[in-house]
């Protein structure tokens, strides 16, 4: 019986000792690949989304979203909404720190709001442009005074607004050493080539994080970046390309994943930018819904995507709450096309599409020339660098675009400057007095089911006027090594490392 | 000697306005590409007034001017790092890889040529041909991700990408380096093999090399001590100019290896219109080539002294 004992608690020790020896090499470094390489690590200033990734791990928010795209507590505990909808506060968590050591409080939120208001070179400043002035009520209240009612600034500080970056370092450029109080904190950058982040002790979640270091590689090329994972240089990547998902996911060391995005893919078609908005395909809507009609958006996603991009006619991501259900992606009708340009007067129209010069998308525009040619369109494709796009698109130097948008948590951020008049990306210079209204409504109360109202009665002018043709929905694909447990994918692309060991 | 740093100066500063000119000749608006998707006009306009990208273009590149005199050589506005840090992390990057091909293509090319010489019209002179020619015919990013789909993802035996500094871990530096080196130096090796193929063909019709024969001596002394030693004066030449070429053209074989050299951090500041990094960068070659040709300049005169009076 003794020696049975012994025997057991000897099996017990050797097991035990086994688990402490085999943790810590299990709970290294974690190595994530990137598409592309982060700018300016300042969650005022940056504005790329590899960035947000990095900030995902470096910098807390006052909020989050789920993946049901719901409002979260992170650094805020709670909020609330005053009757006249001008005064939102918040209770702040206690006892959290920043990398320095010092205390995350009231006037820190103040401070970093502040901040990202008046810092010259801000890019936050119309995500908080309702905010007039923010009050530390006692260390761990916050009241933010809005100028009007502002129903998406919530989704604002869910994303780099609502990052809090210790004020004791705002005297210094934050960009090259940012100090928040993420659960890790930054060690080194090398410029197109590595972040290294290390874990923060005193993080008020820190039992949740597994791994002692972070770095993120920046491999810009698809087919490196998997060969890289495949290798074990990297135990996971963003953004795998739809060509090679078979091959990955035949893969037994790896694992796929995916989220449809909260952003879109579509057509700007140039209403009243300039000249080239004064053409039939410009002004007469109808040319607009034979082009629509004529492009079957299920064969895009099939032939271009592999099956992996739903198509799309909304703006809103399809996990939102505000996607009208009852508006379904219509079927290619091509009779009904044709008949649309004849009764415009243009059986035959001729028009030109620019498109960014990356293979996929000047393949896309391929299929929708081809498509389009059957109803009596003649496509001119113009590829061209992304910069010299945007430019053009902004001048008005274009007859159709197609470009899309990486999307936002709430709807205002896909749709409100786009199609508002004298919107900051409204490039097709649509101007509708009703789309306006119903725009400006919705932003004005807080409950889901009366913005959707506004949201619909928008969105019912729209997909007749056309001012952008939405194409499909981007799916973020991630792959990882097959010993990787706990990642949950997220509409909005990010790597949250909690649970992920 | 003054009077080469009297020419030197204005060179620089032609180069200066010569990069700052062209690049805003370049389509597309750095401020767009920067502002991403908050692309707010208010915001626009008071960006383009922090980067004084609203000033005339003259007075923009005075300003520039002012702040290289005073040591300033700018910082990238896209990540605001100073130029001066991405220059001293790139390059020595860039060097090491330089180097290695550099001597992967003198270990390939070198024997291969004589060997090609001396056996003149044999299958192993074709042989060579038929390689070098290959050599210098497969795409460096093709060569590139082939081989890492084979040595790195099929047989790991070396990572696939990353850099390691010879100084910081000599062992992880010659794994990380060898594959983009052999890649790189594959190419220039086949132009190294061609010259001195055609320079041993010509060195070996000389008369000293028959009478060196005629002296009895050895066929593998007469190739290697009398022949190649005197054929390799040009290809001297020629690696060192190689070597230049390599520190700006290793952009491909940077990119597939993901290696964050000197090249790859001029191409993505155009990319990305930094004009800071551009500018500042450009700036800095340019310094380099002229203090270099000062010293080669001065190193001619102490070994020559015909050179003295000219």
């Amino acid at each position: 019986m003794r020696t049975l004992i012994t025997a057991t608690r000897r099996t017990v020790l050797v097991a035990l000792g086994a688990a402490l020896l085999a943790a810590p090499a299990a709970a290294q470094t974690l190595r994530i690949g990137l598409q592309e390489d982060p700018d300016i690590l300042d969650p005022h200033e940056a504005r790329t989304f590899v960035g947000r990734i990095a900030f995902a791990s470096l910098c807390d928010k006052l909020i989050d979203t789920s993946p049901q795209l719901e409002f979260i507590p992170r650094l805020a505990l709670s909020w609330s909404f005053s009757g006249d909808g001008k005064t939102m506060t918040m209770k702040l968590r206690p006892g959290v720190k920043f990398h320095d050591g010092t205390a995350f409080d009231a006037a820190a939120v103040k401070a970093n709001i502040e901040r990202a208001i008046n810092l010259k070179t801000s890019r936050r400043k119309s995500e908080l442009a309702s905010v007039a002035t923010v009050e530390a009520l006692d260390s761990l209240t916050v009241a933010f005074k809005l100028k009007a009612p502002d129903a998406p600034l919530m989704a604002q500080l869910s994303d780099r607004a609502g990052m809090m970056l210790s004020p004791a370092s705002f005297g210094q450029p934050v960009g090259p050493k940012p100090i928040c109080s993420g659960p890790y904190k930054f060690v080194e950058r090398v410029q197109n080539d590595r972040i290294v982040l290390e874990r923060f002790a005193d993080h008020w979640e820190k039992a949740e994080y597994a791994f002692d270091r972070v770095i993120f590689r920046i491999i810009p090329d698809t087919t490196v970046r998997l060969a890289n994972l495949r290798s074990g240089q990297l135990d996971m990547l963003e953004r795998l390309a739809p060509s090679d998902v078979k091959s990955a996911k035949a893969d037994a060391s790896l694992k796929v994943m995916s989220a449809v995005g909260l952003g879109y893919q579509g057509m700007t078609v140039n209403i009243g930018n300039g000249e080239r908005g004064k053409t039939p395909l410009g002004q007469d809507r109808r040319i607009r819904r034979a082009l629509s009609l004529s492009i079957d958006r299920d064969a895009l996603n099939t032939v271009v995507f592999e099956g992996l991009y739903p198509p799309g006619i909304q703006p809103f991501p399809p996990a939102s709450p505000y996607v009208d259900r009852g508006y379904a992606v219509p079927k290619r009708d091509l009779a009904r096309a044709r008949a649309l340009l004849k009764e415009a007067g243009h059986p035959r129209y001729a028009f030109e599409m620019q498109v960014a010069n990356n293979p996929v998308q000047q393949q896309l525009a391929q299929v929708i020339q081809a498509m389009a040619a059957e109803a009596g369109f003649e496509v001119k494709i113009k590829a061209t660098e992304f910069a010299s796009l945007l430019k053009d698109q902004s001048a008005g130097n274009y007859d159709v675009s197609q470009i899309g948008w990486s999307g936002r948590v709430d709807p205002d951020g896909n749709l409100h400057q786009f199609v508002t008049t004298g919107g900051g990306i409204n490039d097709s210079k649509y101007s509708n007095p009703a789309v306006d209204e119903a725009m400006n409504a919705a932003r004005a109360v807080y409950d889901v089911a009366s913005r959707k109202k506004h949201y619909d009665a928008a969105m019912r002018i729209l997909r007749e006027d056309l001012p952008i043709i939405y194409l499909y929905h981007q799916p973020w694909i991630w792959a990882m090594s097959a010993k990787l447990q706990g990642f949950v994918p997220h509409p909005d692309g990010m790597i949250r490392l909690p649970g992920v060991r | 000697m003054a009077r080469r740093i009297a020419v030197a100066l204005p060179t620089l500063l032609l180069v200066m306005l010569f990069v700052f000119v062209l690049q805003r000749l370049l389509p597309g608006d750095p401020l767009l590409v920067m502002a991403g998707e908050e692309r707010d006009p208010a915001v626009l306009e008071e960006l383009r007034k922090f980067y004084r990208m609203d000033d005339p273009i003259p007075v923009q590149f005075l300003a520039w001017l002012r702040a290289v005199l005073g040591g300033n050589f700018g910082v990238s506005m896209r990540t605001g790092e100073p130029v001066i840090k991405l220059v001293a992390q790139t390059l020595p990057v860039t060097i090491q890889l330089a180097v290695a091909s550099i001597l992967i293509a003198l270990a390939i090319g070198i024997p291969m040529g004589v060997l090609s010489a001396v056996r003149k019209g044999t299958a192993l002179d074709y042989l060579a041909n038929v390689i070098s020619l290959s050599g210098l015919s497969i795409p460096n990013f093709w060569l590139g991700i082939m081989l890492i789909l084979l040595v790195s993802v099929e047989l790991r035996w070396l990572p696939a990408s990353g850099y390691v500094s010879v100084f910081e871990d000599p062992w992880q530096a010659l794994r990380t380096t060898i594959m983009p080196a052999f890649v790189l130096g594959s190419g220039l090796a086949a132009t190294l093999m061609r010259h001195t193929r055609s320079a041993m063909l010509e060195v070996l019709r000389l008369d000293y090399i028959r009478t060196a024969y005629a002296k009895g001596l050895l066929r593998g002394t007469v190739i290697y001590k009398h022949a190649l030693r005197n054929a390799l004066v040009p290809i001297v030449t020629l690696s060192a100019l190689l070597f230049g070429q390599l520190l700006a053209g290793a952009v491909l074989t940077e990119q597939v290896f993901t290696i964050p050299g000197f090249g790859k951090l001029i191409v993505d500041a155009v990319f990305n219109r930094d004009y800071g990094v551009v500018q500042g960068v450009v700036l800095c070659t340019a310094i380099a080539f002229i203090l270099m040709n000062l010293v080669a300049d001065v190193l001619y005169i102490l070994i020559n002294p015909r050179l003295r009076t000219a």
